[in-house]
């Protein structure tokens, strides 16, 4: 493994393992996520990349079959704890999937829908914090006259785009980025990914991506992983330009993968 | 020897005039029985039918009691059987992962879906009419709300199961509990298949004449009373088809065909609101 050091870390990962049923998916990670930065996870298809990022907020938790190992520290706290409040974990860690998953509901309850859970708002609050959460999401000026029509009627990157608005409402410290553009054309992409650059004023980005280009583009460390190890963590521009492992040379060059 | 693309279209062809007589003799029988129903029943459908009780051989009268009989014990049954069928299948269908308990009940719900109508009405003739020891519209709705409950649980947890786990992840993510996720995320994807659902169940048990027959009886006159057997339009027209009495088979055939058209409006419905659901989502 080749780790950089990252400064001023908001995650600290240290050995994590990973097993679906008797499968050890990830092996021994250790690594940190650098605070108000993106940090993005490449590498061929399952090679853990997402199996790290829902390690997060506990996504595996849903599925009896999934558990982790060792200790991921947010805060001074580790995340893997069993005693860690579930709920309140996940308010402060966001989570946008592959697919845009908009809630059967309005476009207001939809973002409303979170933070509802956390914070008891007056009418007028609320209505000023669906609409901080579309702006910074870049979706108001196109959903402002719609806000009572159902989520699912809007475009795919739109969808999109209000699934991301709907995390940041809840304003969590740590937003996760699960192939959020795969399934989007190349203007909605070009959308998210200025997104993404804003976003980190406020926010820790972890995304995860198939698109090295993205990477590249979006990411200020990037984290190269390949069956279930880690090979190389790195800040971005000298993963791409000068990767210190072979492994990562050769993925990036398109020598495979 | 024919070329490839000539073989197959006379392969094509072949299976083509196959299928299309298949569904053709299908269909010819349903037309046959719904043309019989209406040539009988139209013209013995007046409004007579829905104004005057049963009345004895010789006389006028029409279905008044068996109509508003046949509504409640479908109603109530229906009431019973909904919130029971649709906790059931979500409990299913969200928390049947682990243990034994849910492939068990999805057993137990799939020979229940199946048992034949006339064990459920002996059922409940033994467990309830028997220690009551008189017929009533109770008895009947009883025995139709077991009929609904499989078929709502079964419903239930198909149409819950076709929800994407990713609107779960994307819910839990939140931080939403379980029950919130359930009741406001996942219940409500699924609610138009839900609701398709117990119409068909509605339209099932609308026609059931064995349950009946041990539980609600029948009775030649108005009640409203529940305690009391009760008219209802399945036993009615068993009771006056098998009549020698030609007034009494008019008013059988007006009831077959009243029914039928109440069913098929059912099924109607539930397709159209399934339909609707299917594009919007």
């Amino acid at each position: 493994m080749d780790i950089e050091t990252v400064a001023n870390p908001k995650i600290i990962i240290k050995d994590l393992n990973f097993y679906y049923g008797n499968f050890r998916a990830l092996k021994d990670i250790n690594l940190s996520i650098a605070e108000k930065m993106v940090t993005a996870f490449i590498g061929p298809s399952g090679c853990g990349k997402s199996t790290l990022l829902r390690t997060f907020n506990r996504m595996y938790q849903l599925y009896p079959q999934q558990k982790a190992t060792g200790e991921i520290m947010l805060d001074g706290e580790n995340i893997l704890d069993p005693k860690q409040d579930l709920n309140m974990l996940r308010a402060k860690i966001g989570m946008v999937f592959q697919k845009p998953t908009p809630f059967p509901m309005s476009i207001y309850d939809n973002i409303a829908f979170g933070v509802k859970l956390y914070e008891n708002l007056s009418k007028h609050d609320m209505e000023a914090r669906v609409e901080w959460a579309l702006r910074k999401a870049a979706l108001w000026g196109e959903v402002k006259d719609k806000l009572k029509q159902s989520g699912t009627g809007l475009s795919g990157g739109q969808q999109q785009r209000l699934c991301i608005a709907r995390a940041i409402a809840v304003k969590p410290q740590i937003l996760l980025l699960d192939e959020p553009t795969s399934a989007l054309d190349p203007i909605s992409t070009a959308h998210i990914e200025k997104l993404i650059d804003e976003l980190k004023e406020d926010f820790t980005i972890v995304i995860v991506t198939h698109n090295m280009q993205q990477a590249a583009r979006i990411s200020d460390y990037t984290a190269y992983m390949y069956l279930g190890d880690l090979i190389e963590l790195g800040e971005t521009s000298s993963v791409f330009t000068n990767p210190k492992r072979k492994e990562t040379e050769d993925y990036i060059t398109g020598r495979f993968g | 020897m024919l070329n490839l693309y000539t073989r197959r279209r006379i392969l094509n062809a072949v299976g083509l005039s196959v299928s299309v007589l298949a569904m053709l003799f299908g269909l010819f029988w349903l037309c046959w029985i719904l043309i019989t129903l209406l040539d009988h029943g139209l013209p013995a459908l007046t409004l007579i039918v829905f104004e005057q009780m049963t009345p004895p051989p010789g006389s006028a009268g029409g279905l008044l009691n068996a109509i508003a009989g046949s509504a409640m014990m479908t109603l109530v049954g229906t009431l019973i059987g909904t919130p029971i069928g649709i906790l059931a299948g979500t409990y299913l269908a969200e928390f049947g992962q682990r243990g034994w308990m849910a492939p068990v009940t999805r057993f137990i719900n799939d020979v229940l879906l199946s048992a034949p109508s006339i064990v459920i009405g002996l059922f409940v003739y033994e467990v309830y009419v028997v220690r009551v020891k008189h017929f009533s519209g109770w008895a009947g709705a009883l025995a139709l709300s077991i009929l609904v409950i499989p078929i709502v649980i079964r419903t239930t947890e198909n149409m819950l199961r076709l929800v994407p786990s990713t609107l779960r992840e994307a819910a839990a993510a939140l931080g939403a509990p379980q029950w919130k996720v359930i009741n406001f995320v996942t219940l409500r994807a699924a609610r138009a298949g839900i609701i398709t659902g117990v119409l068909l169940a509605v339209a099932r048990i609308s026609g059931e004449t064995a349950p009946l027959l041990f539980t609600s009886l029948n009775n030649q006159f108005w009640s409203s009373n529940m305690d009391q057997p009760m008219a209802n339009l399945p036993v009615v027209i068993f009771q006056f088809a098998m009549s020698p009495y030609a007034d009494w088979q008019n008013l059988a055939w007006a009831g077959a065909l009243l029914i039928t058209v109440s069913v098929l409006t059912l099924n109607i419905m539930a397709r159209v609101l399934f339909r609707q659901s299917a594009t919007t989502h």
